[in-house]
């Protein structure tokens, strides 16, 4: 296992008596993207501020780039960026002297042309954030977490409320922070999102974690049951089974010899939309 | 140096902000004008009497002072607060101080350059002399006053719960507190309990240690009694600013 950016065990955090997390355990390793999935006030935010250090805990142990966040100092925060959920940029600034102002808070920061680069911003520079569109301005909050050239990023939610050319182009600034080398821990309530970007997920419902694992195998998907359908003589047949192979085999030999027709075929498994609204639904 | 950096940029957003530029830099030449005009040449009985223009000039000044330290830092921290600025501020390495710093110096950068404009202004228009050998005095004062002034606009900071209540709440402390003690309306107009009033406020005492500097109209030239007040207002707003100033934004 790779060395450990981020481990939490048994995380609690009330409001009073509304107990937003409930024994949360993670473990992020360097250079992953790691995506905290969940619904909408399952808890995530809540989990991402503890381990900003904006947020006190009620129980359990974190530990964050070594350090427990709540108690954590100026040298820790060199190490981390942060994209908040909400936070709207100094609207005068233009995105070189957003970059430039953020640089000047860091020991060794990246060269401002560098992070536009990244961010895709070239060409906007001297635009005003206040003039941005909603992605662009998101993509520059993202430039001002990465301009203090940090080893672990923070972002939450930093898609959310796009329009799907604006995603993809966040999506894009996003798979190149791994590229960089940085860990990057990141906020969703979208699936595609997770899957799309993430080498590892957990998601979090009700303030625990029901599922974790990688994309492809997460909720057991690639164990799982699935579902043949066809249409036979106008009739909608589906069949389940742990064993597809087998059963296609069978099912396309029988249909061959007996010149049946076996309309719309198709084998599909649960998608990772079907098991993520299985488990957030069922809490 | 970390806060000259910060003091950079914050002067950039001041002087690219027409709302802010408009009310503290052109609002308190436009009133001088105003006022100069509209009262023209009476003579207004204080201290033996002075013109309408020498007793406007010190007092569009303590208005400006005022409207750069308290009103600018007040309204602009409540802004950046509320709109995640200073969260997000506090995530990076920057020292909470150097923020503070930064907002403080860009207030007195402009305190200090109304100060030159109206000054200049007011010798250039109506003659009224630039008080050059009670410079330390005016300094005294002004250092006095500007640092009580910022002290409260951060202070009152905690006591503004949303960017739309920032601008009501200020005025609504600020623009009484000028009429009632006499940078608005002449005070030999004033009904006497109005100014005994208004002298338990800041506003007032530093505007009569100012005037009394700028002008000198006789007496010790610094009134440390009223300057008592005005530090006692500010050492007060230091306290709660200390102990209730918020960097989250609201529900965040």
């Amino acid at each position: 296992m790779a060395e450990s950016v981020i481990s939490v065990r048994g995380l609690r955090k009330s409001y009073g008596d509304v107990e937003a997390v409930r024994g949360v355990d993670l473990s992020v390793c360097r250079g992953e993207v790691f995506a905290f999935l969940g619904p909408n006030g399952a808890g995530k935010t809540t989990t991402v501020e503890i381990l900003e250090g904006y947020r006190g805990r009620d129980g359990g142990e974190v530990e964050v780039l070594g350090e427990d966040p709540g108690r954590a100092g100026r040298e820790w925060r060199r190490r981390i960026g942060i994209v908040l959920q909400t936070c709207m940029l100094e609207p005068y600034l233009t995105v070189r002297e957003s970059l430039a102002l953020f640089a000047g808070y860091y020991p060794s920061p990246r060269p401002v042309e560098e992070v536009i680069e990244a961010i895709g911003l070239g060409g906007k520079e001297d635009e005003r954030a206040g003039r941005l569109s909603g992605g662009q301005q998101r993509r520059l909050d993202v430039g001002m977490a990465l301009v203090g050239d940090p080893d672990l990023l923070f972002l939450d939610e930093p898609t959310t409320g796009f329009d799907p050319s604006a995603r993809r182009r966040a999506w894009k600034v996003i798979a190149g922070l791994r590229d960089l080398g940085k860990t990057v821990f990141l906020t969703t309530h979208y699936m595609d999102e997770a899957q799309r970007l993430a080498d590892r997920v957990a998601i979090i419902a009700d303030g625990a974690i029901v599922a974790r694992g990688t994309p492809a195998d997460l909720g057991n998907r690639g164990g799982a049951t699935a579902t043949i359908s066809y249409r036979l003589d106008g009739e909608q047949v589906e069949v389940e089974t742990s064993d597809p192979v087998k059963a296609l085999n069978e099912l396309t030999a029988w249909a061959l010899r007996s010149g049946a027709q076996l309309e719309g075929l198709e084998v599909t498994r649960p998608s990772l939309e079907d098991v993520y609204l299985g488990l957030t639904q069922s809490q | 140096m970390l806060v000259l950096h910060q003091l950079r940029y914050d002067q950039k957003v001041f002087w690219r902000n027409p709302a802010a530029v408009f009310f503290t830099v052109a609002f308190p030449v436009i009133l001088l004008l105003i006022f100069a005009t509209v009262f023209g040449d009476q003579t207004i009985d204080v201290g033996g009497g002075v013109d309408t223009t020498t007793y406007y000039v010190p007092a569009i000044i303590t208005l400006a002072v005022v409207s750069a330290t308290m009103q600018t830092l007040s309204m602009s921290i409540v802004i950046s607060r509320e709109e995640g600025r200073l969260k997000r501020g506090r995530g990076t390495p920057m020292p909470a101080w150097i923020f503070v710093a930064g907002r403080i110096g860009n207030s007195i950068v402009v305190a200090l350059l109304m100060l030159v404009v109206v000054a200049a202004l007011g010798r250039l228009l109506y003659g009224v002399e630039i008080p050059w050998g009670r410079a330390p005095d005016l300094l005294v004062v002004l250092v006095v006053g500007a640092a009580a002034f910022c002290c409260l606009g951060i202070a009152l900071t905690a006591a503004i719960p949303s960017k739309e209540a920032a601008a009501p709440v200020v005025n609504a402390l600020l623009l009484p507190l000028y009429f009632l003690s006499g940078v608005f309306i002449p005070e030999d107009e004033l009904p006497a309990g109005v100014i005994d009033f208004a002298n338990h406020f800041p506003v007032r005492p530093f505007f009569e240690a100012f005037f009394d500097a700028y002008v000198h109209t006789g007496g010790t030239a610094l009134a440390w009694d009223h300057l008592a007040v005005v530090a006692a207002w500010g050492a007060a707003g230091l306290l709660l600013a200390v102990r209730y100033f918020r960097w989250i934004p609201r529900g965040g």
